[in-house]
Parts: C-alpha cells; structure tokens; sequence
C-alpha cells in the first residue's frame, strides 16, 4: 500500500517537474554569464581552467562557505562517533603479502599524482577538491593495506587548520590590499604556466591540504568504529 | 527519436532522481535509505550539468593556446556541481555516522523496527 502510494506521489511529481523540464532546451548556450566568464576569464584571472577560475576567483566567497560545510561536517562526524569508553583493541587479520606491498608501492605515486591534482588546478583538469579526495584514497589504502597502521590525527588536524586559516588569511590581506575579500593581488603572470593567476594556485593548494586531511579524518573515524 | 535524442540526459537524470527518491520513500533498511540518497545526490548533479551543455561542446580549460571558445560548456552549473558533490560526499559521511551510532544502540538499522522500541 505505501509502496503504490509513494509510486503514485513519484510520478505526479515527476510528470509535473519533467512539464516544465521539456521548456529548457538542451545543447544550446543558455547563460550570459557562463560566456562572459569563457570570454574574459582568462584575461581577468589568468588561470586557463575556466571551472577553477569561477571556482576560486570570482565565486571564492561560496567556496570558502563550502570548505567551512565540510569542516563542519568532519566534525560532526568526530562528533557522534567520539566515545567516551575506551575501545578495546581489536585483533586485526593482516593484509596478505600482495597487498601490503602493493600498498607501499602505490602510496608515494598515488600522493604524488594528489598534490599534482592541486597543484596545476589552474592549468588542467582538476584542483584542490579533487586532489584532495586522491590523497584520501591513497590514506585508504594504507588503511587496507597495512591494518595495524594509523594516521597522526594531531598532524592532520593541524593540516586542516592551517589550510583554512592559509584560504582565509589570502582573503583578508586582499582585503587589505585592495579592499574586496579574496581579491586576486598578485601579478596574473603569463595563462598556461604553473606560477600564473595569482592567488588562485595558492587557494587551491590549502583547499587541496585541507580537503585530504578531513577526507582522511572521516576515513579514520569510521574504520576506528567499524 | 529526435525527443529521445534531445532529452536522453534529462531522463537519465531524472531517472536517477525518481529511484533514489522512490529508496528514500519506501525502504525500511537505513543503509538503503543512505544509498537512495546518494543515487538522487548523483541525479541531480547529472541534470545540473546537462543543463550546462551545449551540443559536441568541449571542457572550458584552454590547456594550449589558439584554442577557440565557441563550443565551451557553461563553466557555471560545472562550478556549481563541484560544489554539490564535495557537499554530498559530507551528506553521506555523516549519515553514515549516524547509522553506525543507532546500529550500536538499537542493534538493527530496520527504521520500523527502531520506531516501535522505547528510548
């Protein structure tokens, strides 16, 4: 009965919402201002990914809005799952050999491909989000691989913090310097090279710190619970 | 056809929407429910960015120079699902969380049966 009842709730709304979908024309240019940012992008920002530069420059402020949910939500997480008992060790079937060194062997490359991730956000695909959640996989492994290992949280905390307070501080001394937060002051350098656009590389880079660090604090969290 | 052609992203998007929507609605298991969730997360991200389409269109990153900007897609839905799936992955996080707590508290995670114990 609830099953037909929801179905038929479903398809009312859909059959309403898919009316007023088939106005929206599809494969056509639809915003003025997604053009003027492909248009002037690189000219205003100097950063050739255009994604990036809407990202970290002229939407900056949602972004810095946007690490502060995830924060908010790692906390959360650390929140709920902390216990005040102390767990018990639990007794961990080792990795069998394949794996344990495949994980060792793919942790420094799949770190390193991470960091590139973020590092040319502005130039190619990808930034600090991205790069991020690749750092986080590589920690992953490590949890799979080598069982008995653990992350630093001190470390990763302060990781964290620093990256927030870095995203932070570049706005304010935009601020100061040319009296709107997350300005891009520095000189925008020639597009396609790695030290280019400004601040933008520098933003990406402690949302690519801050962003690995809580991804790996929720990974943490949740294997220490299961 | 040319309806099938034209509007294949927008049913595939909606598809999603109306599964995860139809899990969320109907399952009793938490796990399920987490999952309906991130099917409708996945499904409205979908349609965000085939709405920023535009037809043989390519990424908007000029990677070398004397690229031409014509046939770029909409930078912004793509900004704006960036946004939605780092949102999304914390959605499930946490959810996840919470499951993990009331499994340990109430030993099942059928949300009927959890309605019907005491606190």
């Amino acid at each position: 009965m609830r099953r037909i009842i929801s179905i038929l709730l479903l398809v009312i709304v859909t059959f309403g919402i898919s009316l007023s979908l088939a106005k929206i024309p599809f494969g056509v240019p639809k915003t003025k201002v997604g053009k003027r940012y492909i248009s002037e992008g690189v000219k205003e920002t100097g950063a050739t990914n255009i994604v990036t530069s809407v990202v970290v420059n002229y939407r900056a402020f949602d972004t810095l809005g946007e690490v502060t949910v995830l924060f908010i939500a790692a906390i959360g997480l650390g929140v709920v799952l902390s216990t005040s008992r102390k767990k018990a060790m639990r007794e961990v079937t080792p990795a069998s050999l394949i794996l344990s060194t495949g994980c060792r062997v793919l942790f420094p490359l799949i770190l390193v491909f991470g960091t590139y991730i973020f590092i040319h956000g502005h130039l190619t695909p990808g930034g600090g989000f991205q790069g991020g959640a690749i750092i986080a996989s590589a920690y992953l492994l490590i949890y799979l691989g080598c069982r008995e290992r653990r992350i630093n949280a001190k470390v990763s905390m302060s990781l964290e913090s620093l990256g927030g307070l870095l995203f932070v501080v570049v706005g304010l001394i935009g601020l100061a310097i040319d009296g709107y937060f997350l300005t891009n002051f520095l000189p925008k350098g020639t597009p396609n090279l790695l030290f280019s656009a400004g601040v933008i590389p520098i933003i990406y880079i402690a949302i690519g710190f801050k962003v690995g660090s809580e991804l790996t604090g929720i990974i943490d969290n949740l294997i220490e619970e299961s | 056809m040319s309806f099938l052609n034209n509007y294949a992203y927008y049913i595939g998007a909606f598809g999603l929407i109306f599964i995860g929507l139809y899990i969320i609605l109907v399952k009793h298991n938490l796990i399920k429910v987490i999952v309906g969730l991130g099917i409708l997360d996945t499904g409205v991200n979908l349609f965000l960015i085939s709405v920023g389409y535009i037809t043989k269109g390519t990424a908007p990153i000029f990677s070398r120079p004397g690229i031409y900007s014509e046939r770029m897609v909409d930078p912004v839905p793509q900004a704006l699902v960036l946004t939605a799936i780092v949102i999304g992955v914390a959605v499930l996080a946490l959810a996840l969380s919470l499951a993990i707590r009331l499994y340990q508290h109430y030993g099942t995670l059928n949300l009927r049966k959890i309605r019907e114990q005491k606190w």
